[in-house]
Order: C-alpha cells, then sequence, then structure tokens
C-alpha cells in the first residue's frame, strides 16, 4: 500500500464516520423526546455532515479519480464504506443513542485533538474546525450520561443496559492497521494507542459520575473500518442513497 | 464605474452590505467570515470566505449574496471558501456585537471555547431583553449551529446566545 493510498482510506474512515452518524441522528428529526434535544441531534447531524463533506472532498482529491464528496457519500456501495461498525447501530430509544453517541464523541474528541498537528496542512485546518464543533458535541453527550445514569431507576437501568449492548462496538476504534501505521508514521495520522488512553480516561470519569458501571472488555466487533458492515448499514444507504438509485445521476 | 477603478477598500465597504441570511443586522464583515479580498492580476476580484461552522447552510447563500450583491455594483468577482485559519466568534466586529444585542441575540460572552466539557462552571450570560444576569441554558444548541437556547429568570423571555467557538 502506498502512502497515497493509505491517505485515501484514512480520509474515508474520518469522513463516513462522520456521514454514517450525521445521518443516524438525522433520523431523529421530528422524532425528539423533546424540542430542544430534537434540535441538538439535528444540529450535530449537521456539523458531523459538515466535517464528513470536508474530509470526503480531501480523500477525493488524494485518490485522483474525480470523485467529488457527493459520489463517494451516494454512489459507493456497502462494502467501500469505511466507518466503525458502532456509528452504524440503529438509534433505538434515546438512552441507546446517547449512549452510541457519548462513546463516539470521547474517541472523536481525542482522534481530532491530535490531528491538529498532523504533517498534512488539509488535515490540520479540517481538524481545528472540527474540534471546535466536537467540543460542543461530547460535552452535550456527557451530560446526558450523567442526567440519565445519575436520574432514575428506570432511566439508570436502561442507560446500562445501553451501555451494555454497545460496548463490544468501542474495540474496532483503536484497532490499528497498515493504514494507520503508515499515516502515523508520516505524521500525518494519529497513534490509536494514544487516543484509546485518553479515551479511558474521559469515559471512566463520565461513567463513574453516572453512577454507570463500566462493562469489561470482551469479545469486541470488528470489520468497518475495512468495509466489512452489519445489514444495517445497507438499509441506513438504501435510504440516504435512494435519489442516486432510483434517478442517477439527478440534480437539482 | 469599471472593474478597475475599484479598490480592495472599496469592496471591503461594499461587502457591508451583504448580510448574513440568518441575522439580518449582521454583515457578512461584522460577522468575521470574509478573511480576506484580493485585487486579481488579470481584471476582477477575489473576496475570501470561511464558513462559522462546517455544516453551516448558510455558506452557499452567503456565497451567492456577495456575488449578486457585487455584479450588481458592475464588478467582476469570485469567491473562495477557506477553512484555515478557523473562524472564531472573536472575529466578530464590536459592530456585530452591538448590533446582535440590539437584536435580541446575547453575542458570545467570552473569548475562545470553554473547553471544560464534562460539568464545568458556568458563565454568566445577561438577558438582552432585560439585563438580567438570572439566565439558565436551556439547550446548549439552538435555532441554529451558531446559538444556544436561554431563558431569563427575571422577565422569563426565551433568547438565543451566540455560542463561542
Ligand atoms: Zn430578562
Amino acid at each position: 500500500m502506498t502512502q497515497q493510498e493509505a491517505l485515501f482510506e484514512y480520509c474515508l474512515r474520518l469522513g463516513d464516520n462522520g456521514l454514517i452518524l450525521g445521518h443516524r441522528l438525522s433520523e431523529w428529526c421530528g422524532h425528539g423526546p423533546i424540542l430542544e434535544e430534537d434540535i441538538a441531534l439535528t444540529n450535530i447531524a449537521l456539523d458531523l455532515i459538515g466535517q464528513c463533506r470536508m474530509a470526503l472532498s480531501y480523500a477525493g482529491t488524494v485518490e485522483g479519480k474525480n470523485r467529488s464528496e457527493d459520489d463517494l457519500a451516494y454512489l459507493r456501495d456497502v462494502y467501500e464504506f469505511r466507518n466503525v461498525l458502532l456509528v452504524e447501530q440503529p438509534n433505538g430509544h434515546y438512552g441507546d443513542t446517547i449512549t452510541r453517541q457519548f462513546l463516539f464523541d470521547a474517541f472523536n474528541f481525542a482522534l481530532h485533538q491530535r490531528l491538529q498537528f498532523s504533517s498534512d496542512e488539509h488535515i490540520v485546518a479540517y481538524a481545528r474546525k472540527a474540534i471546535k464543533e466536537i467540543t460542543y458535541h461530547a460535552r452535550h453527550s456527557s451530560e446526558w450520561m450523567i442526567r440519565l445514569g445519575d436520574g432514575t431507576e428506570e432511566s439508570h437501568n436502561k442507560v446500562q443496559e445501553s451501555l451494555n449492548d454497545l460496548w463490544m462496538y468501542t474495540g474496532e476504534m483503536f484497532e490499528s492497521d497498515e493504514v494507520d501505521q503508515l499515516m502515523v508514521d508520516a505524521g500525518v495520522g494519529v497513534d490509536l494507542k494514544i487516543v484509546k488512553q485518553q479515551w479511558d480516561d474521559s469515559v471512566g470519569t463520565v461513567l463513574a459520575e453516572a453512577t454507570l458501571t463500566q462493562p469489561e472488555d470482551g469479545w469486541m466487533q470488528s470489520g468497518g473500518k475495512k468495509g466489512t458492515h452489519s445489514e444495517k448499514l445497507g438499509f441506513l444507504l438504501a435510504e440516504m442513497q435512494f435519489m442516486q438509485r432510483a434517478y442517477p445521476g439527478a440534480t437539482w | 464605474m469599471e472593474t478597475s477603478t475599484f479598490t480592495t477598500e472599496a469592496i471591503w465597504h461594499l461587502l457591508e452590505q451583504v448580510k448574513d441570511p440568518e441575522i439580518p443586522v449582521i454583515s457578512v464583515v461584522d460577522l468575521g467570515i470574509v478573511r480576506d479580498v484580493q485585487s486579481l492580476s488579470e481584471e476582477g476580484f477575489k473576496v475570501v470566505i470561511t464558513p462559522t461552522y462546517s455544516g453551516c447552510p448558510a455558506m452557499n447563500i452567503i456565497e451567492k449574496d456577495i456575488l449578486t450583491y457585487l455584479r450588481g455594483q458592475g464588478l467582476q468577482v469570485e469567491v473562495e471558501t477557506v477553512l484555515f485559519p478557523a473562524w472564531t466568534t472573536d472575529w466578530i466586529s464590536e459592530k456585530g456585537r452591538k448590533n446582535m444585542e440590539a437584536y435580541g441575540i446575547q453575542p458570545p460572552v467570552e473569548r475562545t471555547v470553554d473547553k471544560s466539557f464534562l460539568t464545568g462552571g458556568r458563565k454568566t450570560v445577561p438577558c438582552p431583553n432585560c439585563g438580567s444576569k438570572e439566565t439558565q441554558m436551556v439547550s446548549q444548541f439552538g435555532s441554529t449551529a451558531c446559538k444556544s437556547l436561554y431563558q431569563c429568570q427575571d422577565c422569563r423571555e426565551p433568547f438565543d446566545y451566540f455560542k463561542c467557538i
């Protein structure tokens, strides 16, 4: 694998995480438990999709095959997506959505904090923009974890169950492969071991305050970063890509 | 007037007529999203802008508004969007902050983003309606990406707060 190929993959991973999670959150539009949260989740969706546009348009440039951000978002099939499995998990109830967001935000925050010092100036510009927004996302989901965990018996039990269910998707975020290694060696990417340390710290602090029990690290799901996804992503894409599938090349 | 007789200063001045589509009392210059105006070697000008938020849906409209207004003045102009350096609320001018407040949106109270995202202390955001400091954040996320929703405990009015990034 060349450095250019690795950079393309790396940008797809950044962009696809934002795209798929952003799409998931947009599914809450008009269905939020309270108006403020409906607005919050769609705002976060907008930030994530905005960040995704920067990452995917840069991926297209790096690849050099004239693919635009739209081509990459709408014209790829499921096995070509590089998001982690965590972000494609269905919304479930509000506690599930908040837990998924919290586990991802803590990772995304630690990752983008370091991407600001990448040797690639495009990644630096993207990360410095994104980190400001991710800071707000992480604050929002942390506060909700505490509110739900340290809330009523019912909210506590529900969110503890969400945490137990989603924990097996957390390992993949820190799995390092050839792409990650090449990017770390080039000074472009971030060492995921360091991201993991920070994630452990911030997640542990919030869970303790939320009176939630951190699940044991057991068997972890894996494959999203390499394009092996659950059937859930297929359904998501069927909706997200509907227009381009039904009317190829449609513009308006 | 011919494009060539304009200076970049004149373009900056004209851009004060282009307002933010979501906060129509503040110009794109006062909002701090116009980063540069360059005189092109061939002919005309380039206006360099930067988005407030990555997903800000107003950016396309702002670009179009700038082009429409300046071309309406008979100018040859193009717009370039850059990401770096990232926009910060510190770039909102004093005039912009005053206009925003008069419009009922509380401008950012501190410089740069508050990083204590766990449970850290809250800053005081005064009510733009009655000036009371007894206000409460209802939601970090408001009607647009750049705003939070607050409510005044004294006059009970809800209001938007332009959050710091
Ligand atoms: Zn008041």
